[in-house]
């Protein structure tokens, strides 16, 4: 299955990825319309800690324990992606508690979670942040 | 000293109604030019730091930045130029040599632009190269002057050392120092999947790099940085650098800030201290003394490979081709003015040497006439920009080209010509790990195969239009060339015909 | 208007070519109705001849085949002869009033040979002197052109349409076991008798059909081996690379072929070791002398004949063959006329080359 990996040794730290993965789910034609003058809420994010910087997002695990913990079925693995129904969340947050990677984070209102779908919604329908990461840091590729 | 602020010559104008803060222009500037201010909830830019390096134009998202031109002036005078007055102003507050990179950007006529190229018409026919071969591989190297037989009859390959080239394109000479390990790597890789070669420059190579010695020609230069037994042996041919058309006349210069651990080794210099190579080599200040460093390298590699000698494209580079091509060496590497740098003094860079389609042309002609071509191969360089530069260079009598500028472009260079301050925000012209991080060669190697491919498919639409279905019918095929608006000067050393004739 | 020479002239064409193996000499006849038969690819701008072994009773002599422009030309020319070389005989070639063959020069030959001091002193081969001769007279006396030097063969050739030429200079009466034969479609005319082909030097003839791209890469790469290129045809450059790679390289003619219509890289690559190496070899030392764009051409030598089209086979060229006798021509038909009953006819390829010599050896 088609995964997004990253490279640190190529990440710049630009941060590019968590913008694009903002516009992405904005689903809008332009980047300057929707998120002007917005606070984003990304499910990809750059830690940096002086010269090393790694963009974290949900890996897709083949057990993934947030899914088990999901208390309302709101999760679930579709064709190896993990899937959130924000129709079904209620905000318990257990899934941000237990994840290891801190790639669940609170929705933008709060009463639900977002996580990384890799762009299966969205208008491209492929990951955003891979797409455009200047330096290839972030790839999205099927590693078996 | 008093110093008057200089206005800027470039301006960074951001579309406010597209930015978003991002801070992308921000974390990608060497220079420090964006900086997001809290208290106004707005990006600012300093544009007295802004080299044009469009390095936040290219990544920002939403398209808000553009670099231009300053409408800011002095009063207008033709001969006191905006440019003379600042270059004054400065040098009169630092006292210092003014200090460039890149190749010389000044208004002399561009030979190349003023030839145009010859296709077939009803009394032959063009070729079409997506029906027919078409051949574009080159030697390099010295021809034999007799043909030797075994006893059944049979010819013997007599060669000496040759290079095989599967276009007529190399990488020119940069060295790991003045470019990034990353660029390096990018251009060995770009050159072993194309079948070409790429040239350490003077700054020894790399052991990781050993792996694609047989695509790479390693440079003595006058410094001798980097040079030992083994690293002769590494490359496929050795080049003797005597000058460069970026600086001719004149050494180079490392700044100890861009020798850290890795360079120093590779150099064989100490880390943090400053590499000098000096003006001439001081092992030779004449011809003869070039032949015995050619033999000397010769016996050093045992005879195995060819020995190229490059010079500065000069007032009198017919002459001293002619010198180097009885000195035993296999090929003569010519660098126009316009060839590049990692520094150079202004005004060298700008005013000293000549265009490389005229010292091509003469050092072509001269050979011709003294009967010694086949001694050697020519490798013209300084400037080329496209596939028909190159066409037309082979057709003026090059076998070759050596291409520099134009393969640090397709690495990202946007020619803001600092190369000299070691911030290269393209992580090209750079030493410090976090800007050469910029550059990933898997990318990089890709683009350079992209950009030498695309070329060799453009040079051979252009050959089929001529009738010509192998390049060496091209080389020195001067009847295909035409001049426009060139006087009968121009047009005897080019040795062409105008438009028309 | 310039002269030829002065000017590079493309030209389309028609080649004819006989050869008897066995060395038994036949008349004229034969390739004058041959290129006559293909009238319509010339245009009466240029037509020519050569024969070999034409001349037994003087065949140790260089015949000189000369145009001269006035008789102060050939004053001039025989004064440069008479101090190079020893006249064994000297007439003027003799020519038949046609019509559609007009401002015919004054045209002589001479059979020569070096004055052995002058030889000796030149400290050149016998050859090379003569080719310096060829050279200098053609260069730098007024007026005068040498347009054949061989021993025992003769280029005859004019304006005109090839069979006019014929008969001015009644080429059925010459016998020799070798005849090329020219006719011309210059795309522009000067008209000049000694741009029209064969074009020889010594005992090299050739005819050819066709415009090649690489015309100036070779004469440039040739002129540095002193061959100086005065009419700027394609056929002139072809016969020195010949002349250069037979006579002082020492190339077989099928080297030669493999050298001028050289075999794809894709081809060299698949050939086995041994072969492969020798032609990679042959195409790096002589890359200059590759020649790209259409051509056929005939190249006459002593004792021999040979055939080649370029390596993409632009130019038509067909050989026939019946008993001891070899037919070379643009069209079938030109053969045909002559031998309606051929025992083979056949195509050959792109950079084929056809190669003929004398049952007893010869080249």
């Amino acid at each position: 299955m088609k995964r997004v990996y990253v490279n640190e040794k190529w990440c710049l730290g630009c941060h590019l990825c968590e913008y694009y993965c903002a516009f992405a789910q904005t689903n809008k034609k332009d980047m300057a319309w929707a998120l002007k003058d917005k606070k984003i809420f990304p499910n990809i994010r750059v830690e940096d800690d002086g010269a090393i910087h790694f963009a974290v997002s949900c890996r897709h695990c083949a057990e993934p324990i947030c899914v088990k913990s999901c208390i309302s079925g709101a999760l679930s693995i579709v064709d190896g992606v993990i899937e959130i129904d924000k129709d079904k969340c209620i905000g318990c947050f257990t899934c941000i508690l237990t994840c290891p990677y801190g790639a669940i984070t609170p929705a933008e209102n709060g009463q639900a979670i977002q996580k990384c779908e890799l762009c299966v919604r969205t208008a491209e329908g492929t990951p955003q942040c891979a797409a455009h990461c200047p330096n290839a840091a972030i790839v999205y590729e099927d590693r078996g | 000293m008093g110093s008057f602020d200089l206005m800027p010559d470039y301006e960074v104008a951001r579309n406010y109604d597209r930015c978003i803060a991002c801070r992308v222009c921000e974390r990608q500037c060497s220079n420090l030019v964006h900086e997001y201010s809290e208290e106004i909830g707005r990006m600012t830019a300093d544009d007295s730091k802004c080299v044009n390096c469009h390095r936040c134009v290219s990544l920002c998202p939403t398209r808000a930045l553009k670099i231009v031109q300053s409408d800011n002036t002095y009063k207008l005078n033709c001969n006191w130029t905006s440019k003379s007055i600042k270059e004054i102003f400065t040098q009169a507050s630092t006292g210092s040599v003014l200090l460039s990179s890149m190749g010389n950007p000044e208004d002399y006529p561009v030979y190349f632009d003023k030839m145009t190229i010859n296709a077939s018409q009803v009394t032959n026919p063009s070729i079409d190269p997506l029906r027919e071969p078409m051949e574009t591989r080159v030697f390099l190297g010295a021809k034999p002057e007799k043909i030797e037989r075994d006893a059944n009859g049979k010819i013997k390959c007599n060669l000496s050392p040759q290079l095989k080239l599967a276009m007529p394109m190399m990488f020119s000479a940069m060295s790991y120092g003045s470019i990034s390990y990353n660029a390096h790597e990018s251009l060995a890789r770009a050159a072993e999947e194309l079948d070409i070669y790429y040239n350490t420059g003077e700054g020894g190579l790399n052991e990781d790099f050993y792996k694609f010695g047989n695509n790479t020609i390693v440079q003595v230069a006058s410094g001798r940085f980097g040079v030992h037994r083994k690293y002769l042996n590494q490359g496929a041919a050795v080049e003797i650098k005597m000058g460069q058309g970026a600086k001719p006349g004149i050494g180079g210069h490392l700044p100890g800030k861009k020798i850290d651990s890795d360079i120093s080794r590779t150099r064989m210099t100490p880390e943090g201290s400053d590499a000098i190579s000096p003006a001439p080599h001081h092992d030779i200040y004449s011809i003869e003394d070039l032949r015995q460093l050619v033999y000397s390298l010769k016996e050093a590699t045992d005879y195995k490979l060819p020995i190229i000698v490059k010079i500065a494209a000069v007032h009198n580079v017919a002459a001293i081709a002619s010198g180097i091509a009885r000195s035993g060496a296999d090929v003569i590497s010519i660098d126009g003015f316009r060839g590049g740098t990692g520094a150079a003094p202004t005004r060298i860079r700008d005013c000293v040497g000549i265009p490389i389609e005229l010292a091509l042309a003469s050092v072509d002609t001269r050979l011709r006439k003294e009967g010694i071509r086949d001694r050697v191969s020519i490798v013209a360089g300084g400037g080329i920009r496209s596939s028909t530069d190159i066409v037309k260079s082979i057709a003026l009598g090059a076998d070759c080209v050596y291409l520099g500028t134009s393969a640090l472009l397709a690495l990202g260079c946007h020619l803001c010509r600092s190369c000299q301050a070691g911030k290269c925000n393209w992580g090209i012209a750079t030493q410090e790990p976090e800007l050469v991080r910029r550059l990933n060669p898997d990318i990089g190697y890709k683009r350079l195969v992209n950009l030498m491919r695309a070329w060799q498919h453009e040079i051979e639409e252009i050959m089929g239009g001529m009738g010509i279905n192998s390049i060496e019918a091209l080389r020195g095929n001067r009847l295909m060339l035409r001049g426009v608006g060139l006087n009968e000067k121009e047009l005897g050393i080019l040795g062409i015909l105008h438009a028309g004739e | 208007m310039m002269r030829e020479g002065q000017v590079r002239i493309p030209s389309g064409c028609a080649i004819s070519g006989i050869f008897s193996k066995s060395g038994m000499k036949f008349s004229g006849k034969d390739i004058v109705k041959s290129i006559g038969v293909m009238h319509d690819r010339s245009n009466g701008l240029g037509g020519g001849f050569a024969g070999y072994g034409i001349y037994p009773e003087y065949k140790d002599y260089y015949a000189f085949h000369l145009f001269y422009d006035s008789i102060q030309a050939k004053k001039d020319c025989e004064e440069f002869l008479n101090r190079h070389f020893e006249i064994a005989h000297c007439s003027e070639i003799p020519t038949k009033r046609t019509d559609g063959v007009d401002n015919a020069p004054l045209i002589w030959r001479y059979f020569i040979s070096p004055h052995t001091t002058k030889l000796s002193a030149s400290q050149l081969d016998e050859r090379e002197y003569v080719v310096k001769c060829v050279f200098r007279i053609n260069a730098k006396i007024d007026g005068c052109y040498v347009f054949s030097s061989g021993k025992d063969m003769g280029v005859f050739k004019g304006v005109g349409f090839p069979e006019d030429i014929a008969k001015f200079y009644m080429i059925e009466d010459y016998e020799g076991y070798s005849f090329t034969a020219h006719g011309r479609y210059p795309t522009n005319t000067p008209g000049w008798w000694g741009g029209a082909h064969p074009f020889g030097l010594l005992d090299y003839s050739v005819v050819h059909n066709g415009e090649i791209s690489s015309y100036d890469a070779n004469r440039r790469a040739i002129e540095m081996y002193g061959y100086e290129c005065k009419l700027l045809t394609d056929t002139e450059v072809i016969t020195y690379i010949i002349d250069y790679l037979h006579r002082k390289k020492g190339l077989t003619y099928q080297e030669i072929s493999w050298v001028a219509a050289a075999p794809f890289w894709q081809t060299i690559e698949d050939m086995p070791d041994g072969d492969r190496q020798i032609h990679e070899y042959l195409r790096n030392v002589f890359s200059a002398q590759l020649i790209t764009g259409p051509f056929s051409i005939i190249a006459g030598f002593e004792g021999g004949m040979m055939a080649l089209n370029d390596r993409l086979k632009l130019r038509s060229m067909v050989v026939g063959e019946k008993g001891d006798k070899v037919y070379i021509s643009s069209e079938e038909a030109a053969i045909r006329i002559i031998e309606p009953d051929l025992e083979k006819i056949w195509s050959p390829r792109g950079g084929e080359a056809v190669i003929v010599t004398l049952d007893g050896g010869g080249a």
